[in-house]
């Protein structure tokens, strides 16, 4: 049972003092993820908090995502933006 | 402790009469300050128009996580409402932090004042921003520190502030109403847990609060900036310059929403409106109300090197940074001699710009003079307050109000440069009509040259270029360009307004 960082990370470090089993740590390696969750220490802040701590406060919509690649923050839950919206900003971002 | 709040209005008689430099009819936003606390606002580069020729302030980015969610940030890139770079951006460990400051300050003795602003919140990061300030505190005295927060861990922070050498506090304050928070903050993480809308609102605006009395009690220096969001919070800000002055901000800075959609910002991609420089201005004269202090908040990048202005920051990057020897106390005494010299500069200033005003033979010239309008004047300036940048080369242009004898500074109009020197020139008539829109309301514009063909589209839009005055003090070429107007009887006032500037 553990979390996983993937690709949209931004790196904030927001997550890494959070986590009460010192799971999380900064991979500086180039096309990784920019934080890592160790799967052998994270218990999804099982017996410690009530809601796993990195996905309670990482602004990144999709960043964190559970055993089965589900999104802990989907997409629109946390800055409200309208979904097609979100898309046009994706296909404009592709473009650059 | 009360700390006065800096108004328009008369300070209150009997206040033990007003220091000398302050007495005058000239507007000086730092006359109704005590002195100690004067003392401590007039030569910081982000308080005083005057100092802030001289002085510098750097910025280093220690504060990488946040504890909120404002809608005009989007974390993965600069922001350009709260002065922090983006997480992209060159991100340090404490202890390069402190090198990086030491090198500037040895390189650059007008570097007084060191700030961390980001790029996340400083407070939610005790640890990495109070490591910095320890150290710094320790190894350089003669650096004043500053930190701005949007407030939430303020409270818990105060006692640990309060030992360091801290200069003021900047907090984030655009609400006091929960409900226009829930449009400005979708969520706050409070307690282990992320709290959203207007619950989430309401505890961050009491932490904000909490934080700002505590602060001020103490006795440090708090100063509120509050980002003006039209049709959010633009009325409301009034009611929370009130407040925040109420408890003892000395200093309350309105700044425009900055929104665009490439930006990756909520209210960027919604389409959210910024205010115009007039509606800006309107507000921040009910708000700020103060005269010539603050206006020239350029919301400068976070990691920003130099004076005000210019950007020395592809100096100090970290690999050259590894490579200086910083001997700090000879550094420290090197800037002591500077600083010494600068303050006797601005000395003398203040004193010959009070001398007339002692002077009782003085010709009452109210009546000599015809009146005239007041005009709006911009100018392109790279800093040290003289004409010294080309047109097209400005990223921004500082407007001044004058009248017959006042004139005040009114803040920066950020824009695009007219010429990259490459080939984005191609794209100079849209930024050119940009440029213009951003100065609405100028009348004048000064720079140390000028080309031709912008020189056609000013005069057209009604802003008359003018680049006889280049390398002159500002101060002094608007004056010279008001008074050859005026001579030239261009400045005659319709009689209501006659009448009205008369009163
Ligand atoms: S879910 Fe909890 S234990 Fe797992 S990485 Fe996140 S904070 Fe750590
Ligand atoms: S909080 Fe989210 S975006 Fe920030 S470092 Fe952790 S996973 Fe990455
Ligand atoms: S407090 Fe600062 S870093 Fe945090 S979301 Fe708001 S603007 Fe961004």
């Amino acid at each position: 049972m553990s979390l996983e960082i993937v690709d949209s990370c931004v790196g904030c470090f927001a997550c890494e003092p959070l986590c009460p089993n010192k799971a999380i740590s900064a991979v500086m390696q180039p096309g990784e993820p920019l934080f890592f969750i160790n799967p052998d220490k994270c218990t999804e802040c099982l017996g410690d908090h009530d809601l796993p701590q990195c996905a309670e406060i990482c602004p990144i919509e999709g960043a964190i995502v559970d055993e089965y690649g589900e999104a802990l923050n989907p997409l629109g839950s946390l800055t409200g933006i309208p979904l097609h919206l979100l898309e046009q900003m994706r296909e404009a971002e592709c473009r650059q | 402790m009360e700390l006065p709040v800096i108004s328009n209005a008369a300070p209150p008689s009997g206040g033990g009469g007003c220091s000398e430099s302050g007495c005058g009819t000239e507007p000086d936003a730092l006359s109704h300050l005590p002195d100690h606390i004067r003392s401590k606002v007039q030569d910081h580069p982000c308080y005083s128009e005057e100092a802030h020729h001289y002085f510098a302030r750097m910025h280093v980015a220690v504060a990488p996580a946040c504890n909120i969610q404002c809608n005009y940030c989007n974390r993965k890139y600069d922001c350009s409402n709260e002065s922090r770079p983006g997480v992209v951006s060159e991100l340090m460990t404490p202890d390069q932090a402190v090198k990086k400051t030491l090198a500037v300050a040895a390189a650059i003795p007008q570097m007084t004042v060191l700030g961390i602003a980001g790029p996340g919140d400083p407070l939610a990061n005790p640890e990495r921003t109070f490591e910095t300030f320890r150290q710094l505190s320790e190894q350089a005295p003669d650096i004043k520190l500053c930190v701005s927060t949007n407030g939430l861990s303020l409270p818990d922070c105060v006692d640990e502030l309060a030992k360091h050498n801290i200069d003021h506090v900047t907090i984030t304050i655009n609400c006091v109403d929960p409900e226009i928070g829930a449009k400005i903050y979708p969520w706050i993480f409070w307690e282990n847990k992320r709290i959203r809308g207007v619950e989430g609102a309401k505890i961050l605006i009491e932490q904000q609060q909490k934080g700002l009395e505590m602060l001020t009690s103490r006795g440090i220096l708090v100063k509120v900036n509050s980002v003006m969001i039209p049709g959010v919070n633009d009325q409301h800000l009034k009611e929370v310059s009130k407040i925040v002055k109420a408890k003892g901000a000395f200093l309350h800075n309105v700044m425009p929403l900055i929104a665009e959609a490439e930006h990756g910002t909520y209210y960027g991609i919604m389409g959210q409106p910024e205010p115009t420089p007039l509606e800006l201005q309107a507000l921040q004269d009910d708000c700020s109300g103060d005269m010539s202090m603050m206006r020239h908040c350029r919301q400068c990048r976070a990691d920003a090197v130099g004076l005000l202005g210019e950007d020395r920051g592809d100096e100090f990057t970290l690999d050259k940074i590894d490579e200086m020897e910083v001997d700090y106390a000879t550094a420290m005494v090197e800037r002591a001699k500077v600083h010494e010299a600068i303050t006797t500069e601005l000395e003398m200033k203040r004193a010959l710009k009070a001398a007339p005003k002692f002077n009782p033979d003085a010709p009452l010239e109210d009546e000599a003079v015809p009146a005239t309008r007041n005009i709006r004047i911009a100018i392109a300036t790279k800093g040290g307050g003289v004409i010294n940048e080309h047109f097209g080369h400005a990223h921004e242009f500082l407007v001044y109000e004058i009248g017959p004898k006042e004139h005040r500074f009114l803040g920066h109009r950020k824009c695009t440069p007219y010429c990259m020197g490459d080939e984005s020139c191609g794209d100079g008539e849209t930024v050119l009509g940009g440029i213009i829109r951003s100065l609405e309301g100028v009348e004048v514009l000064l720079a140390s040259k000028i080309g031709f063909e912008p020189w056609a589209d000013l005069e057209k839009a009604g802003i008359q270029p003018n680049g006889e005055h280049a390398m002159e003090p500002i101060e002094d070429a608007i004056r010279a360009v008001y008074d050859e107007m005026a001579a030239a009887g261009k400045l005659a006032l319709p009689r209501a307004d006659s009448a009205a500037q008369a009163a």
